[in-house]
């Protein structure tokens, strides 16, 4: 006993490390399970309000494209507007009905205050939280196209994943035959995402367009996600393998909208009663 | 004691702005990622108990990890070095020498200040990137953004040694 004592005194350093080393590795086992950790991501209050205070001065070099960006979206939006029956302003976001489908979505502007692209798994910080409506699981976008999806939200922060992110994936379909796969990130470089599942019987060519697909209640249907930037057909399989170059330049990105859609909780509860 | 414990706090809270407001925002094409924060770790005094060392590490490692999205990363990594820092030391250093307590460029010959800073920087960003891949798929470009990373950081934390800690 006083063997084992001595023992353990005397190595107690090695002890501490194996100790913290083995808590590090639980923490990094449980962050995937993505439940727990509700606190210890970048939308919490202290990290938050660090990056958002920051996160303003480097605002001003951006000014000039932001601005640009604003005022084509603005023409396009003055275009479609006499298409929309129905239309509703409120504080924070706009109720519009989407042209495509049944489905009410609600757009929440946000200022993306930090980001990054160069992680294997990449990740958005926003500034907008669950005081101005906030959830998990809806769609971010910005006026070039889909950016990634709500994954917490704090009091007045949120954090999402990107679509650099190799934890989540979007739902595309191509714009020509309709026909949709998952959408994924291969973790190297922040231009490019995979597109699989398309039969090698489609026909496509590099250059059409990739959208989000109908089959997912984070997007309304029809949002640019890029274009096929080249086409692969590896031996022994049915699939392409395309590469989709992406529309959204995430290296730039200042403002984005958050996308919800009114009538998920519909959705999700008719689809429960089938499965079960 | 009082001015050390103070120099070391500020040194702690600035290393963790600079890199999760600079340094993790630096963007080259995803392979330069430093991360210069480590040199709080480096330039612990020699005498700091060993327990101290591996939780201040643990510390270190957890907030950049939050501020990273990356829980219990950077928290491995650098208790990993924490732990090997005696170690690292014993292999770069000659039984003749008078070693300093603090392992500072200018309480020690260059030589051994920079081989002592990549000794850590390496194994350091050998861990860290291989856990946030968390595969050996890939296995020669991870290794090959290990290097460029350490590298980048190696050179600014020497860099550092000259501009800012010039006592």
């Amino acid at each position: 006993m006083r063997g084992l004592l001595r023992f353990l005194l005397k190595n107690y350093a090695f002890l501490l490390f194996l100790l913290l080393e083995v808590l590090s590795f639980t923490l990094i086992y449980n962050f995937n399970s993505y439940q727990r950790s509700k606190y210890l991501n970048s939308s919490n209050k202290v990290t938050a309000t660090i990056y958002n205070s920051f996160s303003a001065v480097g605002n001003y070099f951006s000014l000039a494209s932001v601005n640009r960006k604003l005022a084509r979206e603005n023409a396009q939006l003055k275009s479609l507007i006499a298409d929309l029956p129905f239309i509703r302003i409120t504080p924070y976001s706009i109720v519009s009905k989407a042209e495509i489908t049944d489905s009410l979505y609600r757009f929440i502007s946000a200022k993306v205050i930090n980001n990054s692209v160069d992680k294997q798994d990449n990740y958005i910080t926003l500034n907008k939280g669950r005081k101005h409506g906030v959830k998990p699981d809806q769609g971010i976008v910005s006026s070039d196209g889909v950016v990634g999806v709500v994954i917490h939200v704090s009091e007045s922060f949120s954090l999402g994943f990107s679509v650099l992110n190799k934890r989540w994936g979007a739902s595309a379909k191509l714009k020509n035959s309709g026909t949709f796969g998952p959408l994924a990130w291969d973790g190297s470089d922040s231009r490019y995402a995979n597109l699989s599942g398309i039969p090698f019987h489609v026909e496509l060519a590099v250059g059409d367009t990739v959208v989000t697909s109908s089959y997912s209640s984070v997007f309304p249907e029809g949002i640019m996600i890029g274009t096929v930037h080249s086409i692969e057909m590896p031996p022994g399989d049915n699939y392409y393998q395309i590469q989709v170059e992406l529309a959204v330049n995430f290296r730039a990105l200042s403002y984005v909208d958050i996308v919800e859609n009114l009538k998920k909780d519909e959705l999700k509860a008719l689809e429960n009663r089938i499965i079960k | 004691m009082i001015r050390i414990l103070f120099k070391y706090l500020v040194m702690f809270l600035s290393l963790v702005l600079v890199q999760v407001l600079i340094f993790n925002q630096v963007q080259f094409g995803g392979f330069f990622n430093p991360y210069v924060y480590i040199l709080f770790v480096i330039l612990l005094p020699l005498s700091t108990p060993r327990y101290l060392v591996l939780i201040l590490a643990f510390v270190l490692g957890f907030i950049i990890d939050i501020f990273s999205n990356s829980l219990g990363v950077h928290s491995a990594a650098t208790v990993f070095i924490a732990y090997m820092r005696l170690l690292v030391i014993r292999i770069i250093s000659n039984r003749e020498d008078d070693k300093s307590d603090y392992p500072g460029l200018h309480q020690n010959k260059l030589i051994w200040f920079v081989s002592y800073v990549a000794f850590m920087v390496l194994l350091h960003h050998l861990l860290l990137f291989y856990l946030e891949v968390y595969t050996f798929a890939n296995f020669l470009t991870t290794l090959f953004r290990v290097i460029l990373s350490s590298l980048f950081s190696i050179i600014v934390i020497v860099l550092s040694q000259f501009l800012v800690f010039r006592d």
